[in-house]
């Protein structure tokens, strides 16, 4: 699998990094305008060590980008994400041979790594808007179609919809929350990269037709 | 925005190795890592740690030396350092008597120092910590991330910094950190955004004739904008809305902090505390102790905000206690 995580590292760090000023611009509005350039910083540096990567267990890897997400984005969103990757690292420690079957359940984990590093769920206006209704649907669907690309453009729908839904939500968590009424109408960045990432997920097992 | 930067990508790196320079006497810096020190450290007495997203200077390094902080983390602009630069902080300067982390409540700074507070636990480190949500604009409810740490927070760095210097143990420190904080209440507003070195733009927009009225130290808006008017008048507005959550009463001895945001001039904070001693003498309250400055910053933000901290024997006790750091001296 390395070969794959290697590649999707590279092409979410492209896409964070042409989306910087689109999560910047939103941020700006409703947080303080850094979401961009933060996590440009981090998936930089992941793009940057992502060679050394080739040798190293799936477990490894996942460790390698939570600490690399952690020291080099900062803020909320290094915690989160680097505590998704860290889940995920300990959930995949000596597994070998990772089936389709096994993909929700890992995805799974890191989201729900976020929940409790954010003191936080669904319907506050959070990246879990997007990533809750992705993950549900793959675990629901998983074994209903060969391909994982279709049920991962499948689940896409739902994250979209998930993160569309943040627009008109009242901010509960992050500092969007002290806007409290004036956060509503705006979308939540943390909401829109992670559909970035999903995105490129996604697009990426349609390309290799997996 | 015409600054004095090189490369803004290295603009906390370089700024704390000109501190050192200018104050290798009092400072030291972890090798590699945005991390202050103080030069002697303490040997069997609880350490305390604060730190966050710079841009606040001179929180919190400026803070760190005798008689308050022993490690300021020193995050990049407006974002908390990340779990392990707060880790390593705690492994330079943990003592046996153990370490009190002093966090402001924000999202990103909160998650990063309890990550880092498991992991130095897990080796044994002693850590507790207290979160600073000294800012009445905002909310407190359980159901949200509740109130923001601002300006407060260098009071509770100095009482709580001056009763580590005598010996407190880390439980008392706690319970001393958790009465500063229960007694301090602190509003602000800005008349103009901050530039934000990193990202290249201003903070936010505001028209020309308009204020923001509670805005937080991150250029993150407040609670509602209006057309600005006197000195008088916004203070008045501030003092208001902070004596609805302040239980100081007639009688009561307060410590008062005019805060300049970065870019508001000294002319106009004393401007502004001579309204808030006005307030504060109509209501028979009586001023301890004022300082007034920058404490807590905003990059080059203009505005200021004004804390109240209810005091008690203790706590003046403590704030007369000597201290010597860059930022402040004995008050």
């Amino acid at each position: 699998m390395q070969k794959i995580i290697i590649e999707l590292i590279n092409r979410i760090a492209e896409v964070i990094n042409t989306n910087k000023d689109y999560l910047t611009d939103l941020d700006r509005t409703i947080g303080d305008g850094d979401h961009g350039v933060n996590l440009n910083r981090g998936f930089s540096k992941i793009k940057e060590d992502a060679g050394g990567y080739s040798n190293l267990s799936d477990s490894e890897i996942s460790n390698k980008i939570a600490m690399t997400l952690i020291s080099n984005v900062g803020g909320a969103s290094g915690a989160l994400y680097g505590t998704a990757f860290m889940k995920m690292a300990i959930f995949l420690k000596g597994k070998e041979n990772i089936s389709k079957n096994d993909i929700p359940d890992i995805i799974s984990v890191g989201i729900e790594g976020i929940k409790m590093r954010g003191k936080s769920d669904v319907q506050e206006k959070t990246m879990l808007d997007t990533l809750v209704p992705f993950s549900n649907y793959l675990k629901k669907n998983i074994q209903k179609e060969e391909k994982l690309n279709i049920i991962f453009s499948e689940a896409l729908i739902k994250a979209k919809e998930g993160r569309d839904s943040t627009i008109d939500m009242l901010a509960k968590k992050g500092r969007a929350s002290y806007l409290k009424e004036r956060s509503i109408g705006h979308l939540d960045p943390g909401a829109a990269s992670s559909y970035l990432i999903l995105e490129t997920i996604t697009d990426v097992l349609r390309g290799k037709d997996i | 925005m015409k600054k004095i930067l090189n490369n803004v990508d290295n603009i906390v790196d370089e700024m704390l190795s000109g501190m050192i320079d200018a104050h290798g006497n009092l400072l030291d810096r972890v090798d590699g890592r945005n991390i202050i020190i103080r030069r002697n450290k303490k040997i069997d007495k609880v350490a305390l740690i604060s730190g966050g997203g710079s841009g606040h200077e001179p929180a919190h390094a400026g803070y760190v030396g005798r008689g308050m902080l022993d490690a300021a983390v020193c995050g990049q602009i407006f974002s908390s350092p990340g779990a392990d630069e707060v880790y390593d902080a705690i492994k330079a300067v943990a003592t046996d008597a153990g370490v009190l982390l002093i966090i402001k409540n924000y999202s990103g700074d909160v998650m990063n120092f309890e990550m880092a507070a498991e992991l130095a636990a897990a080796d044994g480190i002693k850590v507790d910590k207290i979160v600073v949500n000294d800012d009445v604009a905002v909310e407190g409810s359980t159901y949200t991330v509740g109130r923001r740490g601002i300006a407060g927070t260098v009071f509770v760095h100095k009482i709580v910094g001056a009763a580590a210097e005598k010996g407190y143990s880390l439980e008392e420190l706690r319970k001393l950190g958790e009465k500063v904080i229960d007694n301090v209440k602190t509003m602000g507003m800005s008349l103009e955004p901050c530039f934000v070195p990193t990202t290249g733009r201003k903070s936010f927009d505001i028209a020309n004739d308009e204020v923001e009225i509670g805005l937080g130290i991150h250029g993150e808006p407040g609670t509602h904008r209006e057309k600005i008017k006197s000195a008088e008048i916004h203070v008045k507005q501030l003092l208001d809305e902070i004596f609805k959550h302040s239980n100081a009463k007639t009688d009561d001895e307060v410590a008062v902090m005019v805060n300049g945001l970065g870019a508001t001039t000294l002319i106009e904070l004393y401007i502004a505390n001579k309204t808030v001693k006005e307030f504060l003498d109509e209501r028979e309250i009586n001023i301890y102790k004022t300082l007034v400055g920058n404490f807590m910053t905003s990059i080059d933000m203009e505005g200021f905000s004004i804390s109240i901290l209810k005091l008690d024997e203790e706590m003046k006790e403590l704030l007369d206690a000597q201290s010597d750091t860059v930022g402040m001296k004995n008050l």
